[in-house]
């Protein structure tokens, strides 16, 4: 569905992604994790066109989008929950919601899924007219992935969703993503530094150490592998 | 107790500092010096109360804001008044019949200024998308004004066009100019911005002033016609009249599409874009589309009170288009309150009227203008009237 080769992107003269490549196939969950600095949110955005490559080749669906404006990228059918959740604080939630669908003509169908996502998420919609800075954090990454969800992606690109969460919102958070992904077979890209959360949930997991990708196994495999647990997964337990 | 101390201290402060210029007179012909110690007194005592009253607003506000803090805070006076429909229909009807009727009981010199009040509205609802909406600061707004003018003046002059036939003319010529001044600086921001702007505005000027093959420079364009109705005859006094009706029909037709568009989406992604760019992209939101779109919008407005200006006025010259119009402008937008529709309408009929029935008051107007705005900064900074979107819910 989707595929990396071999990507170098760059902040200024940083080179911030070395011959990254990654694989996501349909209907999956996967996970990249990796240290602070090591270069997860700029995969992201390379591919969500917001950093834009300087070489190598991205592939949604088999068409290319590598220089592609971001908003092309997103009417195609994969959107971004931003690091940070980054909600706009003086529009209301239900404003924030239709922010996401911005692309999108076909109202009735965004009613839909509008009722779709305050299904998923009740707290949301009794605060509907709550202007979104108001919100707790909890409720903001609830709504940033609501937003994403607005837009119908195909492929959702989800950065740290459990910055600064309790562990009880934290794991809410990932039973929805879970039910995200098994119920409109939404593909799932999860960037996490809670690895071993983010392996529970993803079938496959990628390992990323300054700008490269070190590491690509099953979720069962990187949960075992000594290294990952010395480095990720808090002292091999 | 403390803030009397304090204030005392800065009169003292301002009695010792303006000694020299204010207590000291030396007259050199005469080889004399005055001592003018009333001044002095004067100085004293206007400082401290005018240092007392800044300390007790500063004071009142920041109470104002613990309160909002810990969600106590009342509505706000004027808010209340336009949240009440009670009130707000019978207000809106009182000011539609005073606007409807100004022509019958005023005399020639008033239609004319009430003329200049709506055209004013018409330029501060167009600014008011691009800096109130979009928060793009742009100090080069008259140039669009400027090519409006212009553009209905020379077809006039050189071809007699008609003004119906001009307006829409008009209006896509200032959007195709606020595209093409907006594509090279929607990279910038803030200072930069404004600084770019307000040298395209100027630039506008001095080739309107110093071309004068094209726009006969200083001298200007006379007998531009008024809008014509069906070719009937009007006297002076039914062609004022007349003027007033289009320009108000205008106004409206501004109200109307300005809050239409506050409410859409494109007005929340103007929004959404001024405070968060990179989860705009991430939603899909074409950041530069989006900002050129402002830009033209606003200059369309700009373009079409300018074509209205012309032929109100029957003569243009460049000096009407001068930064201090687009100062002027920006006045009306921030003093009203950005993004607030019934803040702009207020806003240019204070700029617009204070002057003209206060003649001693225009002398000094950019000085108090320039008082009164940073009075606002520190009091009210979100302008007289409190920006209001409707909140939107999405229906079935
Ligand atoms: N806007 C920027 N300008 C310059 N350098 C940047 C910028 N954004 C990121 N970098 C650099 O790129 C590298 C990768 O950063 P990135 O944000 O992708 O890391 P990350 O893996 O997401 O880290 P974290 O877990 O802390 O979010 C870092 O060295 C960072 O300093
Ligand atoms: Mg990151």
């Amino acid at each position: 569905m989707l595929e990396l080769v071999n990507v170098n992107t760059y902040y200024g003269n940083i080179h911030a992604l070395k011959d990254v490549s990654i694989k996501v196939e349909q209907g999956e969950i996967i996970t990249l994790i990796g240290a602070n600095g090591a270069g997860k949110t700029t995969t992201l955005m390379s591919i969500s066109g917001i950093v834009p490559p300087r070489s190598g080749e991205i592939l949604f669906e088999g068409k290319p989008i590598q220089g592609m404006p971001p908003h092309e990228i997103v009417s195609m059918g994969l959107c971004q929950v931003p690091e940070g959740r980054r909600i706009f604080p003086h529009l209301t939630v239900s404003e924030n919601l239709d922010m996401g669908a911005f692309l999108r003509k076909d109202a009735s169908q965004v009613k839909q899924d509008l009722d779709y996502v305050y299904e998923l998420f009740p707290r949301l919609s009794e605060r509907r007219t709550q202007q979104g800075g108001t919100l707790s954090g909890g409720e903001q990454q609830m709504l940033a992935i609501s937003r994403a969800l607005m837009a119908r992606p195909r492929l959702l690109l989800l950065d740290e969703p459990s910055l600064g969460l309790a562990p009880i919102i934290v794991k809410q958070i990932f039973q929805i993503i879970r039910k995200i992904n098994e119920e409109s077979r939404t593909t799932i890209f999860l960037v996490e530094q809670n690895a071993n959360l983010a392996l529970q949930v993803a079938q496959r997991g990628y390992v990323m150490e300054t700008g490269k990708v070190t590491m690509t196994d099953t979720s069962d495999n990187l949960l075992a592998n000594e290294e990952v647990k010395n480095a990720y997964l808090g002292m091999g337990e | 107790m403390g803030e009397i101390l304090k204030s005392l201290k800065a009169a003292i402060w301002f009695m010792f500092l303006t000694f020299p210029i204010m207590v000291i007179k030396v007259n050199p012909i005469e080889d004399t010096v005055v001592w003018r110690w009333m001044n002095m007194a004067y100085i004293g005592v206007g400082v401290f109360f005018l240092s007392f009253l800044w300390r007790f607003m500063l004071a009142r506000r920041n109470q104002g804001k613990k309160a909002e803090e810990s969600g106590k805070a009342r509505m706000p006076i004027g808010q209340r008044i336009a949240e009440e429909p009670k009130i707000k229909y019978p207000a809106i009807a009182l000011v539609g019949a005073f606007a409807l009727t100004i022509p019958f009981w005023a005399d020639m010199y008033n239609t004319n200024i009430m003329t200049n009040v709506l055209i004013y509205v018409m330029l501060g609802l167009g600014l008011n998308i691009v800096v109130g909406l979009a928060g793009l600061l742009d100090l080069g707004y008259v140039a669009f004004y400027a090519v409006g003018a212009y553009s209905y003046a020379l077809l006039n002059h050189h071809f007699g066009a008609n003004f119906w036939v001009v307006l829409p003319m008009a209006g896509f010529l200032g959007a195709a100019f606020g595209v093409a001044l907006g594509f090279p600086v929607l990279r910038l921001r803030g200072d930069y911005l404004a600084i770019v702007t307000l040298g395209f505005g100027e630039i506008i000027r001095l080739v309107l002033e110093n071309w004068n093959e094209f726009s006969m420079g200083p001298s200007g364009i006379a007998n531009i016609d008024r809008p014509p109705f069906f070719g009937i005859k009007m006297d002076l006094f039914q062609k004022t009249d007349f003027m007033y009706y289009v320009v108000l029909a205008l106004a409206i037709l501004t109200i109307i599409a300005v809050t239409r568009l506050k409410n859409s989406r494109i007005g929340r992604a103007w929004i959404a874009l001024r405070e968060d760019e990179i989860a705009c992209q991430a939603m899909g939101v074409d950041r530069t589309k989006t900002k050129l779109m402002a830009f033209a919008l606003g200059a369309t407005w700009a373009s079409m009170a300018g074509v209205v200006f012309a032929a109100k006025s029957t003569f243009i010259n460049p000096p009407s288009f001068s930064f201090w119009e687009s100062v002027l402008i920006l006045v009306i937008v921030v003093m009203g309150g950005m993004g607030s529709v019934v803040g702009v309408i207020l806003g240019a009929s204070i700029i617009v009227l204070l002057p003209e029935y206060f003649r001693e008051f225009s002398e000094y107007r950019m000085i108090l203008f320039g008082g009164a705005m940073v009075l606002m900064m520190v009091f009210r900074p979100t302008g007289i009237v409190t920006a209001m979107r409707q909140k939107y819910t999405i229906h079935k």
